[in-house]
């Protein structure tokens, strides 16, 4: 493993990472907020990565295929709130589930129903295509480098967004007190809403920057969709600082997992077998640093007792 | 979900409603979720077989099994007990058919592989009843190794998910593969990122890189390893390559060499009129899957032909004999009922707007599966 090598591994887990925070950013908003736990984040993902496809294909532009994936999903986001959502918020976790799985198959199907069983195409745009070379001789994707700009960006803006506007005093009131926030003249209802369509822009984001470099097709939400729910629990529930947090720290563990450990376990043991329990080791690598981290944490590295 | 078709080939011709069906076949595949390409293409290439055949007597009942072992039992032991079916086929994934097969055949039906082809069920597992019509799965993957040594690569990387199919591939191309192994790499089922893996790759040295990421994990990795700007050749086996992926895969996929026992341009009557007459039903061309769909319905009509499906030793021996035109040309069965056949190389090429591929040498001819030997039939 030569240095060359680390870094380009610890970027390629800075990327997955900032694009795991885009996910779980909005997952934990909508779970710290109305205390709602959405099964359906992954098929916003997928929305947003189907939106994107389709614009590109039509106009070619990248920038305008970003914008449809955003604006789909706010908008796929935000008639599920009104629609289905809302009944949901005095119910317990269970019902919950059950209705936002029950989403996942609807949103599933009718997908398949409108695009067909076949992957999309969606392509990285030219002007960011191609490797960039680095210091230290490495070189290492455009597109890549520009997920991580994207990606710490968004988180920046999150940030000034919910310390600094309103809106934010209004999302961190409701953390807090729903019932007093809406005593207090906040108009609750359309407050659920806009925090709904928020999380599933930055999921619908997510997808169609992802879907670059991936393959956009039917069910492409779900993988993503449990890893985001390990970002939270690590990162602590409702917490944006401990979404970007965790977020990294499952995308370092995830990279460096897969290309340290059967290296590792190379040093030890005979080369087929180093591989097999290095690369088993790493599948499960996330599970264990999220095992530790409750163990030391119980919620999580940024929640509130 | 849960799509039930009841399509009665005798509505596809004249006589619709008045001829009694004489033969039922249960077909269980993917139609749902991020696997249902390749069970669309395997049921379209069946059906349009039986369509073309002009029978009246075959009723078809179609189920999804959504790419779940469980749901592809209780579908199998529906069709078995309840409806009666006479054959069943349709199934894609190894790990459902070895949920399926020896169960169905065990009760004296028949099951005809249109795609699985898990070591298993070619050597001790092997049945009389069992006929796979595809390829037993290492065929491919030994191909590609063949295809390495006759291209003079010496220093391959290779690359598969760590299941089941996976362990098979590597091990398949290691079986013919006579250079030397520069990383040898399993990834996580279902992973989408490869960054780090492309890495390795770029560090390695190799001279060439075999990898068999089937479905999405292809699309995924054969995009990202484009823009990584690592220009080691690809190899791997059709099912990265297949034709409803290359148009998601694009340019990415140009020029990649990959083997396969069918191609678009096999120059056969019988795929010719395939190919052709795929493209006119369903508006799209016909992959390696709707091939092996439609072989699978032509065995069975040859086989029909000859016997009743009632007679079991005469339906047998006739299924044996795979006296069909075969969209590959040469077809025939080996002792363990798994077939011998040409395994091609072909290459990825863009014609007009479609991405599809172009067949440019024989990696192994009349090639058999290693598990014949341990078929004890």
């Amino acid at each position: 493993m030569t240095f060359v090598l680390l870094v380009e591994q610890v970027l390629n887990g800075l990327q997955f990472g900032v694009m795991l925070f885009l996910m779980a950013a909005g997952l934990t908003l909508i779970f710290g907020v109305m205390g709602l736990i959405n099964l359906a984040h992954g098929s916003l993902y997928m929305v947003g990565a189907f939106a994107a496809a389709t614009v590109a294909g039509a106009t070619g532009s990248f920038l305008l295929a970003l914008a449809a994936s955003l604006g789909a999903a706010a908008l796929a986001g935000a008639l599920v709130e009104l629609t289905v959502i809302r009944r949901l918020y005095g119910r317990d976790h269970l019902d919950q589930v059950l209705a936002t799985f029950a989403l996942i198959l609807i949103f599933s199907e009718g997908t398949r129903w409108l695009f067909g069983s076949f992957p999309l195409y969606l392509d990285i745009p030219p002007a960011l295509s191609g490797p960039v070379a680095l210091p230290f001789g490495i070189d290492y994707p455009r597109y890549r480098l520009a997920l991580i700009g994207i990606g710490l960006a968004v988180a920046a803006a999150l940030f000034l967004l919910i310390s600094r506007t309103r809106l934010g005093i209004q999302i961190r009131a409701g953390e807090e007190d729903r019932e007093m926030i809406a005593a207090l003249g906040v108009d609750i209802s359309k407050l659920y809403t806009l925090v709904f369509a928020l999380g599933a822009a930055l999921a619908g984001l997510a997808g169609a920057l992802i879907g670059a470099i991936q393959s956009v097709q039917v069910g492409m939400g779900e993988p993503v969709l449990i890893l985001a729910f390990v970002v939270i629990v690590i990162g602590g529930i409702g917490s944006i600082r401990g979404a970007l947090v965790g977020a990294i720290l499952v995308g370092l563990t995830d990279t460096l997992g897969r290309a340290l450990l059967p290296v590792l376990f190379g040093l030890v043991m005979e080369p087929a077998a180093a591989m097999s329990a290095g690369a088993s080791l790493a599948s499960m690598a996330i599970y264990i640093l999220m095992a530790a981290v409750l163990i030391l944490r119980p919620r999580g590295l940024f929640g509130r007792a | 979900m849960k799509m039930k078709s009841l399509i009665a080939a005798a509505a596809l011709a004249a006589l619709a409603g008045t001829a009694q069906a004489e033969v039922k076949v249960g077909m269980i595949t993917t139609l749902s979720g991020g696997g249902a390409g390749l069970g669309l293409d395997v049921r379209d290439g069946f059906l349009l077989a039986l369509k073309q055949s002009g029978r009246d007597d075959i009723e078809m009942i179609i189920e999804d099994d959504q790419q779940k072992p469980d749901v592809a039992v209780q579908i199998a032991d529906r069709m078995i007990q309840a409806e009666d079916v006479d054959v069943l086929t349709g199934i894609i994934w190894s790990n459902l058919a070895m949920a399926v097969v020896p169960g169905a055949v065990a009760q004296g039906k028949f099951y005809l592989s249109p795609n699985a082809g898990p070591s298993a069920l070619a050597g001790k597992g092997c049945h009389p009843n069992y006929f796979n019509v595809a390829w037993q799965n290492d065929n491919l993957h030994e191909a590609a190794g063949a295809y390495a040594n006759s291209a003079g690569y010496t220093n391959s990387f290779i690359l598969a998910p760590n299941y089941p199919a996976g362990q098979d591939a590597l091990t398949g191309y290691k079986r013919f593969y006579e250079g030397e192994l520069s990383g040898e790499l399993y990834t996580k089922l279902g992973q989408t990122d490869y960054a780090a893996e492309i890495a390795q790759i770029r560090a390695s040295g190799a001279d060439s890189v075999f990898f068999f990421l089937p479905g999405g994990m292809g699309i995924s990795f054969l995009k990202q390893y484009a823009d990584s700007g690592v220009d080691i050749p690809l190899i791997g086996p059709a099912f990265s390559f297949d034709q409803g992926i290359l148009q998601a895969v694009g340019d990415a996929a140009l020029g990649v060499v990959n083997t396969s026992q069918w191609a678009k341009d096999l120059d056969n009557p019988t795929n010719a009129a395939f190919v052709e007459s795929f493209a006119a039903e369903y508006g799209r061309l016909p992959s390696l899957y709707a091939s092996q769909g439609f072989d699978t319905a032509n065995l069975m009509i040859s086989a029909l032909e000859k016997a009743d499906v009632s007679d079991v030793e005469g339906f047998r021996a006739a299924l044996k004999a795979a006296d069909f035109a075969s969209t590959r040309g040469d077809f025939a069965f080996g002792p363990n009922n798994h077939p011998i056949q040409n395994i091609y190389v072909r290459e990825v090429i863009k014609e007009g707007d479609i991405y599809t591929n172009r067949t440019i040498g024989v990696a192994i001819e009349n090639h058999a599966d290693a598990y014949a030997a341990e078929c004890g039939m």
